[in-house]
This record gives C-alpha cells, sequence and structure tokens, in this order.
C-alpha cells in the first residue's frame, strides 16, 4: 500500500495536523513504508479469531452512577491558554 | 590484624542498604538527597536524564521523611531519592511527556504511582527525559534533546524510559519509574545496563500517566537490582478504582519471594528469538546465563511463538490507532500549547498540534488515523486484533509447557546516536523482542548479563499473567550468584 500527497492531505486533515508541503512529501514516503512493514498481517488467515480487545479479556467494570468529583473549575481552567469568567475561549464559531 | 574497609559511596548503596542505615539513625535521608542533587548538577550536563530538577520540593520531603523515620515510622521506601519519568502526573511539577505540546503544563493532580511513592515515603528528586509521549526506542524524539548512555555517550540509552535508565545506571537517583507500551522499561534498562520490570497489563494503576496506546501502557520500576525492583513495585501495584482496566488481584508479598529455590524451574527458550537479526555477541551472552541458570536447577525446554515475527506489524497498527484517538485531546484549548492568531477553531486545532507535535507523534497519529478511517478499519485494525489474539495464544500454549520464557531484551547493543533517525521502520525492529508481551498482557523483566564490547546486555524473562513475583525471584537468585548487575559506568 502506497500513499500520495493527496492520501496524506486527507489523513492530516482527519487528524488536525497542519503540514507543510515538505512535510507532506515526507511522511508519503515514510507512512507507506510503515504500511509496508504492517502489510504481513495480509498473509494471515484470521477467519473465525475473535479480535482481542483487552489483554486479559476483562469487561470493563462499572460503578454506581454517582458523582465522586469535586467541582475544580477553577483549578482545571488556571492552566488554560485562554478563558473569561469561566468560559474556554476559542475563535468566533458562529458568525 | 585490622583491616580498613573503604565504606561504599552512598550512590552505591542499593535500597535495602539505605533503608537500613536511614532506620538506623546512621544516615539522613537530607544528606542522602544532598548527595544525590549534587552528583545530578555535576553529572547529568552531560547525560541530559533530567527534563526538572526539583531540588527544594525533594529536601523538604526529605525532611519530612527524616522526621517520619525518627518516629519509627515508614517503610523501606522512606527517605528514598527516586525520580519519575515524566509522563507521570506531578501535582505542582511541570509534566512535559518529552513534548512541546506539555512544555508549560502543571498537573493539578498526582498520579496514582506518584501518589503511592509518595506515601511510602520516596522522595522525588525530579522528573526524567523521555521519547515524546513515550513514541520511540532512543531517547531521541524527546523536545528536550537526546539522552545519552552513560557507558558511551555517543550512543542512546534507549527509550522510551531513557531518562530513567541513564539516572539509575548513572547513581543519579536510587530508583526511577518508567513505562513500557511496546518495551519502553525493558529495552532502555537492558541498553543502560539496569533491571527493569513491565508489570501484567493492570498490575500497576495508569490513573495519571499520560495516554499513548490504553491497551498496552504499563508503568514499572527501573532499579539497580531486582531486589530493588521488588520494594519498588510492592508500593506501586495494587487495584485503583479511578483506572477502569486496573487488576483486582491481591498484591503478593515481592520480598518474601525472592529466595525461592529454583531448581526444577522450567526455562522455554523460543526458537523465533534467537534467530536471524539477533547479534552474536548479544547471543553469546544470554547463552552465558542461561548455563547459569542451568548451574541453579533450571531446566531448558525449546519451545516455539510461531506468530512472534508479526508483533512488530501487530503493534503499528493498533499502538498508532490508540494513539491517534488518545492524542486527540490535545486541542490548544483546555490545556498544553495553543499557536498565535489562529484564524478560525479549525486553523487553533490543526496549528495547535502542528507546532506542539514533534515528527515521530505526528507519523504515528497519522498512522493510526488512516487505520481507522472508513474503509480500512477491517483491513487493519480488526485484523490486528485478531492478530494480536494468535500471539496471545501462543503464550498461552508455551505457559502449559514452562514456567517462564528467557531470551534477549534487544537484538543489539545500544546503537550510535542518531543512526537510526532517518529510517522509523529500522528504529522499530528494535522492539522485536519485547512488543509481543504488551500485545498478550504479559509482564517480563530484562537484567543485565555478560557486556559485549563493554556495552551493557539485557536478559528478558517473561511470565505468565501475575507472577511478577516469580520473575523478580529469578532475577533475584542471578544477581546472588553472579555480579553482572553491579558493574557501574565510567563517571562521566
Amino acid at each position: 500500500m502506497s500513499l500520495d500527497r493527496a492520501d496524506v492531505e486527507k489523513i492530516a486533515h482527519l487528524a488536525r495536523l497542519a503540514l507543510s508541503e515538505s512535510e507532506t512529501e515526507r511522511y508519503a514516503l515514510d507512512l507507506s513504508n510503515i504500511l509496508g512493514l504492517v502489510e504481513a498481517m495480509g498473509a494471515v488467515d484470521t477467519a473465525g479469531v475473535t479480535p482481542m480487545a483487552h489483554p486479559l479479556h476483562m469487561a470493563q467494570r462499572l460503578r454506581a452512577d454517582e458523582p465522586t468529583e469535586p467541582d475544580q473549575r477553577a483549578l482545571f481552567q488556571s492552566i488554560a491558554p485562554l478563558t473569561e469568567e469561566g468560559l474556554y475561549l476559542v475563535p468566533r464559531v458562529i458568525e | 590484624m585490622a583491616y580498613h574497609i573503604e565504606p561504599k559511596p552512598l550512590h552505591e548503596l542499593t535500597i535495602a542498604e539505605l533503608a537500613q542505615r536511614l532506620r538506623g539513625g546512621k544516615l539522613t535521608s537530607v544528606e542522602l538527597t544532598h548527595h544525590y542533587l549534587e552528583r545530578i548538577k555535576r553529572l547529568d550536563p552531560q547525560l541530559n536524564a533530567f527534563v526538572t530538577v526539583a531540588a527544594d520540593a525533594a529536601l523538604a520531603a526529605a525532611t519530612h521523611a527524616d522526621a517520619r523515620l525518627a518516629r519509627g515510622e515508614g517503610g523501606p521506601l522512606t527517605g528514598i531519592p527516586i525520580a519519575h519519568k515524566d509522563i507521570f502526573c506531578t501535582r505542582g511539577l511541570r509534566t512535559s511527556c518529552g513534548s512541546r505540546m506539555l512544555d508549560n503544563f502543571i498537573a493539578p493532580y498526582d498520579a496514582t504511582a506518584v501518589e503511592r511513592l509518595a506515601a511510602a515515603g520516596a522522595v522525588v528528586l525530579g522528573k526524567t527525559n523521555m521519547d515524546e509521549f513515550a513514541m520511540g526506542s532512543s531517547n531521541e524524539t524527546s523536545f528536550y534533546g537526546p539522552v545519552k548512555n552513560p557507558w558511551d555517550l555517543d550512543r542512546v540509552p534507549g527509550g522510551s524510559s531513557g531518562g530513567s535508565a541513564a539516572a539509575v545506571a548513572a547513581r543519579l537517583c536510587a530508583a526511577a519509574t518508567g513505562t513500557d507500551t511496546g518495551g519502553s522499561i525493558r529495552q532502555p534498562a537492558a541498553l543502560c545496563g539496569i533491571t527493569g520490570i513491565k508489570p501484567t497489563y493492570g498490575r500497576v494503576s495508569r490513573w495519571g500517566m499520560i495516554a499513548f496506546a490504553s491497551s498496552l501502557d504499563q508503568a514499572g520500576p527501573m532499579t539497580r537490582s531486582a531486589e530493588d525492583a521488588a520494594l519498588l513495585l510492592q508500593a506501586m501495584a495494587g487495584f485503583d478504582p479511578r483506572d477502569s482496566t486496573s487488576a483486582e488481584e491481591a498484591v503478593p508479598d515481592y520480598g518474601a519471594q525472592l529466595g525461592t529455590d529454583l531448581a526444577g524451574l522450567r526455562i522455554g527458550l523460543p526458537r523465533e528469538y534467537f534467530g536471524a537479526g539477533l547479534d552474536a555477541g548479544v547471543a553469546a551472552s544470554i547463552q552465558g546465563a542461561i548455563r547459569e541458570y542451568e548451574r541453579l536447577g533450571a531446566r531448558i525446554i525449546d519451545i516455539s511463538l510461531p506468530n512472534s515475527p508479526l508483533s512488530v506489524p501487530v503493534y503499528y497498527v493498533v499502538a498508532p490507532a490508540e494513539c491517534s484517538s488518545n492524542l486527540a485531546r490535545f486541542d490548544g484549548v483546555r490545556y498544553g500549547h495553543r499557536c498565535e492568531a489562529p484564524r478560525d477553531l479549525e486553523d487553533l486545532y490543526k496549528c495547535s498540534r502542528a507546532e506542539g507535535f514533534g515528527s515521530e507523534v505526528k507519523r504515528r497519529i497519522m498512522i493510526g488515523t488512516y487505520a481507522l478511517s472508513a474503509g480500512y478499519y477491517d483491513a487493519y485494525y480488526l485484523k490486528a486484533q485478531q492478530i494480536r489474539h494468535l500471539i496471545s495464544d501462543d503464550f498461552r500454549r508455551a505457559f502449559e509447557q514452562v514456567d517462564v520464557i528467557m531470551g534477549p531484551t534487544s537484538p543489539t547493543t545500544a546503537f550510535p546516536l542518531g543512526a537510526k533517525m532517518d529510517d522509523p521502520v529500522a528504529m522499530y525492529l528494535n522492539d522485536i523482542y519485547t512488543i509481543a508481551t504488551n500485545l498478550a498482557g504479559l509482564p517480563g523483566i530484562s537484567i543485565p548479563v555478560a557486556p559485549v564490547d563493554g556495552m551493557p546486555v539485557g536478559l528478558q524473562i517473561i511470565g505468565d499473567y501475575f507472577q511478577e513475583g516469580r520473575l523478580l525471584n529469578i532475577a533475584h537468585r542471578l544477581q546472588q550468584a553472579t555480579d553482572w548487575h553491579l558493574a557501574a559506568p565510567p563517571e562521566v
């Protein structure tokens, strides 16, 4: 499987990563090489094999639906890049 | 006739020896902490093992530990100076994960492993360097620059816990924490000549440990001996309701198991771990260690893990897929790096992430994004999870025949800085012997054996689920019979 520049641009958009021209070029090569490594999987017959989602085959542990965390908004927002009156600020989304 | 015996310098003493002196009032934690801080100040500029040194906080913790010890309180870790890999959240102390993205991040809480070691009285000297977001096998992807191997400053220490490995090997701390997603505790332990154990998946809480690949990540201690590792793991391990994958399994007394005799131990040697690609010197060194185990009463059995060659391809689907999902949280909005003057919200995400992440992290995010994208999921992610099951079944069958599996931790000794940075695939193949245990969730330990051309070699011992005590016991018995683990690198 070989990826071209357009593929890389699409993947970078899905991953929300801005890439320069030269980076796109290099990643097309790198990602193609990695996919070449991964291709060995294709030769394995996995018909009927259950995918392994958890090393110990454990089911998700559930807990009672009760609040366990105190309100720490001020502490958490103290490390945010930009806040105002308890809200996170981002560029305008709706005109 | 009286002999004058030169006392061992403080930094050569094991944790058990230090604990005895601290409890006997022959040494204070403040003295010991000053000793290590002085070594860091003098030696770390050449190694770059630390990202942050917390001298004032360490001395305050040492003073507190001394007060506890004076009251006859505390345990074997009380007053012992350690370092945390910079992937563990530490309240009030920067947690960078080796990334520009988190260069300004002060965690609002402590990781469970950090909290437990603090409760045991350990003193935190600082945070150690690492590959960015733990993605790397050479510690060269760190935003803070590469770590140097204390045995040869022109070589890598291994990764991703390279700072912790170099710091322990160079005696800049008594022990350190690490994390292991595909070999990141064991491989740097091997390349720096120390002991490092990756416990069973779920044995140590992942709470507060910055996530890379959540179905593989596990924390463990990096130390100068198996006995010291037992002391640290005892404090770190155990159920934690805050980690939804934490194992509800009682923690045995690891120290009590260390002395168990090895007569009749069945050691499996997988032929796949001794084939092409393994350096001849490393192979000879591993065989030498296995002969020692035969002398200690073990029996050697040839085994096969037929699907193990597939572990690298499977890993480079599963780990990037999980990382692309985990690292989606870094958006420039809530914490971490934010770009200047974004045009709009999408530009804010894209530019903050482009500036905050280094090239290896971007590579893995993109591979993972691709593997999970519409139309490719079955061919990559689902297929990888199926083969993961086959790899895990290989181990299950092997453990019906043998008690533990042994082999090399890494195919070569430490390679030169820069040697593999332009070839990601060559770098990935470094972890060929360590990745399968993460995929299966099994515990593994690396311990130093005979060096090759002056560079350390690690023997890997893999056990069945929750057999950490057995692994530590087997490692300890070798360390009692040989002195490979006592070798120290030259003072840089």
